[in-house]
């Protein structure tokens, strides 16, 4: 094993990092909590300009999906919102992979500006992990297609240009094989959303299709293939594309604060044997969790999807990240009751937030229950128990 | 950047993964208690030139890279071998570096063992030297010394968890290899190879755990289907391979962090830590948790026969635990690991 980077990777990294320095304030950051938009266009705009953007989608430019980890994992170290980029690139690596002329021609180029926001439409009212028993229907019409439906979930919908659509085409199969995917702008006639507030601030919404008429060329992949485009979606969301790194900051938001509070005895925080004991075990596992997904995104590149390497990941970091939100929370009690910009919040305030936003990142993405089942059925083979 | 076992260690791991399945089945295992040590068994493994491996040349070794011995000592930990191969080559190779590595050490007719827990000053005795019932050469820090030992070890071992060859042994007669930084810098490192091939050992110890849980639900039947069928015991089985994974991860960086000649990083603000001696650390309390974890959730889904001494998850269950508590407390070692990532608690 060889755990060296490049040093074309490092060349990479230090040009992602020096973006970064120089793109992300702290009004950036303080931003997406006050508009729920996880997402910097001033960061992606630059990163597009220096074609990095281009060059870590899989399938594109240099398509090594190492470095799109590395990218994602520079991103979240620094506290950067990701969500917008993640999608994106996400999406412009399911048209680079399975989209038509035309998507590679409107889609792709917008989505690798950084300036574009893409929305996913898998969820519905009735069915979210049993994503596959989607029921918005899309109904052939000559050369077009009608859509009728509802979508939960569909974050950053409400400024997207571009939504990701799972539908249902075929009644008359088994529920995988009757789906197909659209890729089609927000600003076609019939689409309408609500806003749906997150107790992590984050805001998503319900998207409403009603007799939504769209051209067949904006349809990716087979008719009655929906699945597939699906899978390859998820191989690239899981771990590769931020999500895993969560820990990371957490920890570093708790150790400058540990580092300068004084307790209750009058010793420092960071000096008490407990604190250095959950302080240890969080770097142990934001190391593992990195080396999982590390290992997700190495599997890639060799072309291969890493469904399986990117689901263990999601489960572990995760994971690892709620008991960390939790210990640190407690640690910081009662300051870490103390929300963003209120004085005497414990690290300004992040520790409040890790604790209140944790929770989701076990249900978005895959549950943690579903990746188990993935991992109990594909790796170690066990009867499917659905 | 390779993050899969080189052809070399392949053909390594197709030996000695080889050479135990053959040679060790879980009879040996059973056959080795209380004392956990087999003479014969050792003594095949030492005609595959197993103790040499990771000696220098010069010491007429084979001069195995860390990360070669990791695949062995995974091995070791996958059948759970009563042999002292992780003990006797930390140990070989710290003796080398001081020229004290002698011609039966190589050949493995003198067992060496290295002393984790280093003795206070004037100490007696080292207390609970792993492999230290079987050693004639014990290696460690006595105060600010670090000697070496030479005598024959007693052979026998107090009755423990893991059926290990445990003993304490008297440090009289000692001789001085090195002192004050040089001895614990030299200890330090010799203590992070042992950590870090344990770590291998445990996550063996961990991929058997997981082999025997999968088979057993595969074929014992309740309320008319395999209880593999049922979510309740998959969901509690998919944490494994994670765990797994993760501790080879962690294990092989630490072998490759202590085969490269650079220099390490300590920053954990950006994840990025390539010191040798943290990541040994590291690996060695993540493997312990998940060779822990698999033991217990294996043995579990056995229902009552995972307690059964007949069943063999319960050879595997203490060993997990017995070959990483030898080291001491993980919580202490955890305060360790702080110094180095944040800085000492009172600076």
């Amino acid at each position: 094993m060889d755990f060296a980077l490049t040093s074309e990777a490092e060349q990479y990294r230090d040009e992602i990092r020096a973006i970064v320095h120089a793109t992300i304030t702290p009004e950036i950051i303080d931003r997406q909590h006050t508009t729920g938009t996880f997402n910097s266009p001033e960061l992606n705009r630059v990163l597009s300009e220096h074609g990095l953007l281009e060059r870590a989608v899989p399938g594109l430019g240099k398509g090594d999906t190492v470095e799109l980890w590395m990218l994602f994992h520079e991103l979240e170290k620094a506290g950067a919102p990701v969500d917008g980029l993640g999608m994106a690139l996400m999406i412009a690596g399911v048209v680079a992979h399975v989209g038509n002329d035309h998507q590679k021609a409107t889609v792709l180029p917008d989505l690798l500006t950084g300036d574009v926001l893409v929305s996913l439409g898998y969820s519905e009212p009735d069915s979210g992990s049993d994503v596959a028993a989607a029921a918005t229907r899309a109904v052939r019409d000559g050369d077009e297609w009608v859509i009728n439906g509802t979508k939960m979930w569909t974050t950053m919908a409400h400024e997207a240009k571009w939504i990701l659509l799972l539908t249902r085409t075929n009644l008359d199969v088994p529920k995988h094989k009757g789906l197909t995917m659209f890729i089609l702008p927000m600003d076609t006639p019939g689409i309408t959303f609500d806003a749906v507030h997150t107790m992590g601030t984050e805001r998503t919404n319900a998207t409403f299709y009603d007799d939504v008429r769209i051209g067949d060329e904006w349809r990716i992949g087979d008719v009655d293939g929906g699945w597939k485009v699906m899978g390859v979606a998820l191989a690239f969301e899981r771990g590769v594309m931020g999500g895993t790194g969560v820990g990371i900051p957490l920890l570093s938001h708790f150790h400058e604060w540990a580092a300068h509070e004084v307790g209750a005895d009058g010793g420092r925080l960071i000096a008490d044997p407990v604190v250095r004991e959950r302080m240890a075990r969080v770097a142990i596992d934001n190391e593992v969790a990195m080396l999982l997904t590390l290992r997700a995104a190495y599997i890639a590149a060799t072309g291969a999807l890493p469904g399986l390497e990117g689901s263990m990941a999601k489960i572990f970091a995760t994971e690892a990240y709620q008991k960390a939100a939790k210990w640190f929370a407690h640690a910081a009690a009662p300051a870490s009751l103390l929300q963003f910009h209120q004085p005497g919040a414990a690290a300004d305030g992040w520790l409040e937030y890790d604790l209140r936003h944790s929770p989701v990142t076990t249900i978005y993405g895959g549950t943690s229950e579903i990746n188990r089942n993935n991992v109990a059925e594909r790796h170690l083979g066990l009867p499917k128990a659905r | 950047m390779l993050l899969d076992l080189t052809d070399d260690q392949r053909a390594i791991e197709e030996v000695f993964g080889g050479f135990f399945r053959r040679e060790c089945p879980i009879g040996t295992v059973r056959a080795a208690e209380p004392l956990g040590f087999d003479a014969t068994l050792w003594s095949r493994l030492a005609e595959l030139g197993a103790p040499a491996m990771g000696l220098p040349e010069s010491a007429g070794g084979g001069g195995a890279l860390l990360a070669d011995l990791a695949v062995v000592a995974d091995a070791v930990g996958r059948s759970i071998a009563p042999v002292p191969f992780v003990e006797h080559a930390a140990a070989g190779r710290l003796l080398a570096c001081f020229g004290a590595a002698a011609a039966d050490v190589a050949t493995g007719d003198a067992v060496a063992s290295l002393a984790v827990r280093p003795a206070p000053p004037a100490a007696a005795a080292w207390p609970l030297v792993p492999a230290g019932a079987v050693a004639t050469v014990v290696v460690g820090l006595v105060g600010d010394d670090l000697v070496a030992l030479r005598g024959d070890g007693p052979g026998v071992a107090p009755k423990n968890h893991a059926a290990m060859p445990l003993a304490d042994r008297a440090t009289a007669g000692a001789t001085v290899l090195a002192s004050g930084a040089e001895a614990r810098a030299a200890f330090a490192h010799a203590l992070a190879e042992w950590q870090t091939l344990t770590a291998a050992s445990l996550t063996g110890i961990a991929r058997t755990a997981l082999e025997i849980a999968i088979q057993y639900v595969n074929e014992r039947h309740q309320f008319d289907r395999p209880i593999g069928a049922f979510q309740a015991l998959q969901q509690q089985l998919a944490d494994l391979p994670i765990a797994i994974d993760g501790a080879f991860l962690l294990a092989s960086k630490a072998a490759w962090a202590g085969d490269s000649c650079i220099p390490g990083v300590i920053d954990v603000g950006l994840c990025d830590v390539t010191d040798f001696e943290t990541l040994a650390s590291m690996a060695f309390l993540f493997a312990s948790d998940a060779a822990a974890l698999a033991t217990d959730r294996s043995l579990h889904v056995h229902g009552g026969y995972g307690y059964a001494e007949e069943y063999d998850i319960q050879l595997y269950y203490r060993r997990a635990r017995g070959w990483a508590l030898v080291a001491g407390d993980p919580s202490k070692a955890c305060l360790q690991l702080s110094d180095r990532l944040f800085g000492p608690a009172e600076a």
